[in-house]
């Protein structure tokens, strides 16, 4: 009997399917699709940035909502495969995944068909792989660091001078997901950024092993706060440091977007990709016929690169046209981030440097990355990979 | 007194046990439940979020039925959370209310995973897979016969036990990742051997195993001694002492079973599946799991039909969220309301309602 009921309700929706994909099929613009594969959904700010970049360039290019597509909730496993394969059968002529770990699933979708564009966030493997329609995309989120160091920096000079704290005594802490090297180079592009205007600043770093543990994230910011961090930043998903710090009155430097609802006496400026752009410029190149980067950067000049509005209360005078000040020299190139004369390296200045940029089993360093004296920081590979810890960064823990 | 017990008003219905109730009337209560359920989901999703019944309940079937490849999907995930839910069930028959299933499978999968990991290329793929195989099933009774060994001996509660060992299971998970992967991404990515054959559909070799293990599982439960023993100690402890079970012994050998199950279901996950391993592996199967064999009344013929109807649920309610734009929250809702009807229809099947009658002295 159940059998024969679902059957019956399988042959029909066969049908009805059939008959919708019969009368759609005309080409161009009216009958492009995106697919997005999303890790988790709006409750993560991770996630929610990318659904209102996608929102925001879909309003650009006009595209109806029944042509965007969206896979929330998809784990780094087999299912991020099946998800894709399944948004090529709904039609979509690019799909775009959002989290490190869909890279694997994304690459086995993009063997499977070949006629599909795929394009990763954050993914290391599209510029050694060789597929034709695989790609990977970031966007040069150091600089956002350091203009939000900036603004950190700024604060403690604000607090030196009102004799808040000593000199000696500016050190910031930092909450952090994973030794990755998209943390550590986000870290210490942001500590670069204080230090340049606040030259006396330290920064005690602690992991949390996790991208999105709320508990864990506000734990480590109390414990940062409590061993005497007058300011704390952080990379991790959930609102666990921001929160620390509204309830102990204490500065924060937000990241993915502003936390100024919620923490309206300590937000101080949050740094940010727009991936507006990016998903703009997929969707013209499917559309248009043009092929698309394997392997993309997005940076300040093209918006992909973004602070949001400063906090009303926290931040110190003057701090946005300081931040406009320095934001013109690193899009001129009269400034660096990674410029080897503003670090050292256990007492020392660096001269050369191997990173791993090209991923392979045994994670071998492989490409000289340090020239011109500053470090080429996603230049040879969107995803970042400075991965050195230099002096003045107290690394707490390195366990993760 | 008489008199007194005459004038108390009848209330308008009174609740009965039933004695008996015929099949085919039990299934129309289901059925009925069903369809209620389906109806205010209809309404509900309507008042929420603007759709229209037909386009809902079209959107609900097209998440598992839409296209061959959902078809596969739909019954492979049938397949894995029936696998687990299989490896539940002899324990939940004997009462040990063993809730670990999730912790079970993640380690039979992490050894799955470090068998990959380690022996990768260093052995045959046949080989490998052997391996990859016992040390999935070993790690994952292991893991089961833990608290098993000391409720057995100590009488300690299984469920708090189990589900603490779930944690550590995750933690475990974990360490491996970060030492696995010395960039610091704990993203071990796909390993490249050891992956489970494919026979016809990618996805067929996993359904078929899991048919055979639940046919097995069916013969064991109601066709052996063992089977016999688990629901003798299940119904009373003191009878099984009495007829001269070893009730350690059972719990034990129940438990090896149970755990040795999972592992092999998280041998299927990563071996023919994810060819990898995250702490989200199993994804909270291992809890659904239990929802799947509670369902079935632990009876592996009703699960496979109870999980085909959680899959169904689940990639349903994951299609709307899909066509409709909205949050998974809104149909893990609607999930949440049918299996409430599900579950809450059974006091009628247990219990009858008796209005009162309009002669005097309703039947009792």
């Amino acid at each position: 009997m159940l059998k024969k009921v679902l059957s019956i309700i399988l042959c029909a929706t066969l049908l009805v399917s059939f008959a919708l994909v019969a009368t759609s099929c005309s080409n161009s613009k009216s009958d492009f699709k995106l697919g997005v594969i999303l890790l988790h959904d709006e409750d993560s700010t991770y996630d929610l940035n990318f659904i209102n970049a996608v929102k925001d360039a879909q309003k650009q290019l006009g595209l109806k909502d029944s042509q965007v597509i969206f896979k929330r909730g998809i784990p780094e496993g087999n299912e991020c495969y099946e998800a894709a394969a399944d948004l090529v059968d709904e039609g979509c002529k690019v799909i775009f995944a959002d989290s490190f770990g869909h890279e694997p699933y994304m690459i086995k979708a993009a063997k499977k068909f070949p006629e599909v564009q795929f394009c990763h966030a954050t993914g290391t493997k599209a510029h050694t792989e060789g597929l034709k329609n695989y790609h990977n995309a970031f966007a040069s989120i150091y600089e956002g660091r350091f203009l939000a160091g900036v603004a950190a920096g700024l604060k403690l000079n604000e607090m030196i001078a009102d004799g808040k704290i000593t000199a000696e005594n500016a050190k910031m802490g930092y909450v952090g997901a994973f030794t990755y090297a998209e943390v550590i180079s986000g870290l210490t592009a942001f500590y670069l950024g204080a230090k340049y205007v606040c030259p006396s600043v330290t920064m005690d770093v602690q992991f949390t092993g996790s991208w999105y543990k709320e508990d864990a994230e506000k734990n480590t910011a109390l414990s940062l706060i409590n061993s005497g961090c007058v300011l704390i930043s952080q990379h991790a998903d959930s609102m666990g440091a921001p929160s620390a710090c509204e309830e102990k009155g204490v500065p924060n430097v937000s990241y993915n977007g502003s936390t100024e609802a919620d923490c309206p006496n300590t937000f101080i400026v949050s740094s940010k990709i727009d991936w507006a752009p990016y998903v703009k410029y997929i969707c013209e190149s499917v559309i248009n016929g043009t092929e698309i980067k394997a392997d993309w950067c997005g940076d300040l000049k093209s918006g992909s690169v973004k602070l949001t509005d400063l906090g009303k209360k926290a931040p110190a005078a003057d701090t946005q046209k300081k931040i406009d000040e320095v934001k013109a020299l690193l899009e001129s190139g009269k400034l660096h981030v990674f410029d080897t004369s503003t670090f050292t390296v256990d007492g020392k200045k660096l001269d050369s440097y191997l990173a791993d940029v090209d991923t392979d089993e045994n994670y071998e360093k492989d490409t000289e990355v340090i020239k011109d004296g500053y470090f080429h920081e996603s230049e040879y590979r969107s995803a970042p990979y400075f991965d050195i810890r230099i002096d003045g960064i107290n690394f707490l823990n390195e366990k993760y | 007194m008489e008199t007194t017990e005459n004038k108390v008003r009848e209330p308008l219905f009174h609740i009965a046990k039933r004695a008996y109730i015929p099949w085919y009337k039990a299934w129309c209560i289901r059925l009925i439940a069903i369809l209620a359920a389906f109806i205010i989901c209809g309404i509900l999703s309507f008042i929420v979020i603007g759709a229209s019944p037909l386009d809902f309940y079209s959107a609900l079937l097209k998440g598992s039925l839409g296209s061959q490849r959902k078809i596969w999907k739909f019954l492979k995930d049938a397949a894995v959370l029936l696998c687990i839910s299989l490896a539940v069930t002899p324990a939940f028959r004997m009462k040990f209310w063993n809730i670990g299933a999730e912790g079970q499978t993640l380690m039979g999968a992490l050894a799955t995973a470090a068998c990959m990991f380690y022996l990768g290329g260093k052995l045959p793929d046949a080989l490998l897979l052997v391996v990859m195989f016992v040390s999935a099933i070993v790690v994952g009774s292991i893991w089961g016969t833990i608290p098993a060994i000391f409720k057995a001996i100590w009488n300690t509660n299984e469920t708090l036990f189990t589900l603490m060992m779930n944690y550590v299971a995750t933690c475990i998970v974990s360490y491996f990742l970060i030492i696995w992967t010395p960039n610091g991404s704990s993203s071990l990515g796909v390993l490249p051997d050891g992956h489970l054959p494919i026979i016809g559909n990618e996805y067929l070799l996993i359904i078929l195993i899991t048919v055979f293990i639940a046919i097995a599982m069916y013969i064991y439960l109601y066709y052996s001694k063992h089977g016999y023993e688990i629901s003798v100690v299940g119904e009373s402890y003191k009878t099984a002492c009495y007829i001269g079970i070893d009730v350690k012994k059972v719990i034990i050998r129940t438990m090896i079973l149970s755990g040795a199950l999972c592992g092999l279901a998280g041998f299927l996950i990563v071996s023919g599946l994810d060819h990898s391993v995250t702490t989200e592996t199993v994804g909270g199967r291992g809890f659904t799991a239990i929802m799947v064999s509670w369902l079935a009344k632990f009876n592996p013929a009703v699960m496979a039909l109870t999980s085909l109807f959680i899959v169904f649920l689940s990639q349903g309610s994951a299609q709307v969220s899909q066509n409709f734009d909205v949050s998974p929250a809104f149909p893990d809702m609607i999930t949440g309301i049918i299996l409430f009807f599900i579950i809450g229809c059974e006091f009628f099947i247990q219990y009858k309602i008796n209005f009162r009658s309009r002669k005097n002295g309703g039947k009792k």
